[in-house]
């Protein structure tokens, strides 16, 4: 009963997100990549008011940079000290 | 006539069809293959592909492809007696839109997921892709602009329908929130939602909203269709899981739940059928049975707009390809009991002969009026629903499919004109695409009148151009069954039929237009002929080559195996 109930809730969560998976995973990244823009923006040469705080989360952001800046068409990291490859 | 034998014959021929005709296609025609490895698998990146069960999968292109559509055609085509319009939706059903669904799911999962119109690049010829651009463009267009005008006569109709149609959008935004915001439960969202939505409809048939008549210096037909595109721009412009996601969600729901109360009237009262089987005496202007009635009941029957769905959405999620039978050929069947439906209360819910004749007192009138009226009158009966109440549930159930269809409607336009916009290397963003549809559709809508008067009468111009579509779809299907030397009959039939009627209602319109020397549709109505001509062309040509080129090895499209064939 318990396994009946859990996967008629699954199918109602697939049912209720499936539709829109593609265009909330786009909303997503453009979301992200602001969000990258900003933590990076000292490094991209925009003066940051946040850089105190958002230094700090610049090599979390190593990972993504990299797929953000071979998105853009670039195959190597723009930024000598971001090295992310 | 007792509309119960016609409801249980119309769904043993469902049955049937799906049963018996289902399983041939897929073992003798498409030979679907359990051990196929489809797109969803091969793949995979949780976003588009995405192996899904198959029931849900259902629910999702079922959904999809149920607009108001399926009850606007057949309750306008009863005009001519409600035996064609019967014939037409179970035989077209069973035989056509089935066999159409399955094969665009078929081909586009043979293709790993592409959508119709690359395939028809691929299949039919560069020329093809192109051509479905412009009926793409023109068919939303349409859809934008009658949809305004149904949801606009609705509102004035049945003013009870007002609170709960526009209370279903706060009831959206709200769940909305509760999902993404406070992450609770979907099961408990759902169950409050729905319960708030019907808690709508009765105070909204307690507390009809008629408007004063001027409204802000508009008639009140005028004030709803402004109303309606300012909402489609909004809802199109705010982000998908504010509005657009938890009111498709909901509407979806009340799909099911609107269906079963539907049906369930109908065994419970078993109402007589005051139409007759076949009108010797249609009004004045109705135009002939024979093509018209092919492109007036278009969605319900066959309809391109589903080939889009089946190759757009549903074939990147399929999880194995023997599931396409279940999610393209009974999604079909799905449209079908909604036609059917539509059928049964346009023709059973009046008391008598002369009431319906009364309502059906020209060619175009009906339709989604004769539905609430009659539906609200077999609910009354069944279920002992008040009169005025049944009308509201059935009057909110048509907005909300009308109103889901328009706002998404209107987000497809605009990325059409944004893809417009880089092909001519102007940048055109999201505000101003926006705009520019808004005002395409609004002119369109408006160009007729201010009441609208443009709005629906286009629609027997949208019959055309989606059976053109799904022409075009066929032809796809029957030029892949040709080159795997199967037999193509099963889609060259339909497609044959669909063709000659969507081609003979085109020039039979163009007359019309001519005489009403109304330039606007004439225009429209040409580009249609041309493009159908066109298709016409092209997958003669696709068809000769493929007949005269060696045979398409058997497993030529199966990229991968996956065990052995179960």
């Amino acid at each position: 009963m318990t396994s009946r109930w859990a996967s008629l809730r699954a199918g109602l969560e697939e049912f209720y997100a499936g539709p829109y998976r593609r265009t909330l995973a786009r909303a997503r990244r453009e979301e992200d990549d602001l969000f990258r823009m900003v933590v990076l923006a000292e490094a991209l040469g925009v003066p940051d008011p946040a850089a105190y705080y958002t230094v700090e989360l610049m090599p979390a952001l190593y990972e993504d940079f990299h797929a953000w800046h071979r998105r853009m068409g670039m195959d190597r990291s723009p930024l000598e000290h971001v090295g992310c490859c | 006539m007792n509309a119960l034998p016609l409801l249980l014959i119309g769904l043993a021929m469902f049955a049937g069809g799906y049963v018996l005709y289902s399983r041939f296609l897929g073992n003798r025609v498409y030979k679907l293959d359990a051990s196929f490895r489809t797109p969803a698998h091969e793949l995979q990146d949780g976003v588009d592909y995405v192996p899904t069960n198959k029931f849900v999968l259902w629910g999702h292109h079922f959904t999809s492809v149920a607009g108001a559509a399926p009850i606007v055609g057949p309750a306008v085509a009863v005009i001519w007696g409600w035996l064609p319009a019967f014939l037409w939706v179970t035989l077209g059903t069973i035989f056509f839109a089935g066999m159409h669904d399955l094969g665009a799911l078929w081909a586009s999962a043979r293709n790993k997921g592409r959508s119709i119109g690359t395939l028809s690049g691929r299949y039919i010829g560069g020329r093809g892709a192109n051509l479905f651009l412009v009926v793409i463009f023109l068919l939303l267009l349409m859809v934008v602009a009658a949809f305004a005008v149904v949801i606009k006569n609705l509102l004035i109709s049945t003013p009870s329908a007002v609170i709960p149609a526009w209370g279903a959008v706060a009831v959206a935004l709200l769940i909305g929130q509760a999902v993404y915001r406070y992450k609770m439960s979907l099961g408990l969202v759902t169950v409050v939602g729905v319960a708030a939505l019907y808690g709508l409809i009765l105070l909204g048939d307690a507390v009809p909203v008629e408007l004063p008549d001027p409204i802000l210096g508009m008639s009140p037909a005028t004030f709803w269709i402004v109303a309606l595109f300012v909402y489609a721009g909004i809802a199109s412009l705010l982000p998908v899981w504010v509005l657009l996601q938890p009111r498709d969600y909901i509407n979806g729901v009340q799909l099911f739940v609107g269906l079963g109360i539907l049906f369930v009237s109908v065994l419970l009262s078993a109402p007589t059928i005051v139409a007759p089987a076949f009108n010797d005496a249609v009004p004045a202007g109705t135009p002939d049975l024979v093509p018209l009635l092919f492109v007036t009941v278009a969605c319900g029957a066959i309809s391109g707009f589903h080939g889009m769905v089946s190759s757009g959405t549903s074939s990147k999620q399929l999880d194995k390809e023997t599931d396409a039978r279940f999610v393209g050929y009974f999604g079909a069947v799905g449209e079908g009991l909604l036609a059917l439906g539509a059928i049964i209360a346009a023709t059973a819910g009046y008391r008598t002969l002369a009431d319906w004749e009364a309502v059906y007192s020209a060619f175009g009138e009906g339709g989604v009026a004769a539905f609430v009226a009659g539906g609200g009158a077999i609910l009354n009966s069944g279920l002992g629903l008040p009169v005025s109440l049944s009308s509201t549930v059935l009057a909110t159930m048509a907005i909300l499919f009308a109103a889901t269809t328009m706002d998404t409607g209107v987000r497809l336009l605009r990325f059409v004109v944004q893809e417009a916009g880089e092909v001519a290397k102007v940048r055109i963003g999201n505000v101003a695409g926006t705009l520019i549809t808004l005002a395409v559709g609004a002119g369109l809508t408006f160009s007729q009148g201010a009441g609208g008067e443009g709005g629906l009468r286009i629609w027997p111009l949208f019959g055309t151009s989606n059976q053109l579509l799904a022409s075009l779809t066929l032809s796809i299907v029957a030029v892949m069954l040709i080159r795997k030397r199967r037999n193509p009959a099963p889609a060259l039939i339909p497609l044959a039929i669909v063709f000659v009627m969507a081609f003979w209602a085109a020039v039979v319109q163009l007359g019309d237009f001519y005489d009403a020397r109304d330039w606007l549709l004439l225009s429209i109505d040409l580009v249609i002929i041309v493009a159908a001509l066109w298709v016409a062309f092209e997958a003669v040509v696709a068809m000769r080559r493929a007949s005269q080129e060696p045979p398409e090895a058997l497993d030529a499209d199966v990229t991968e195996k996956v065990g052995p064939a179960r």
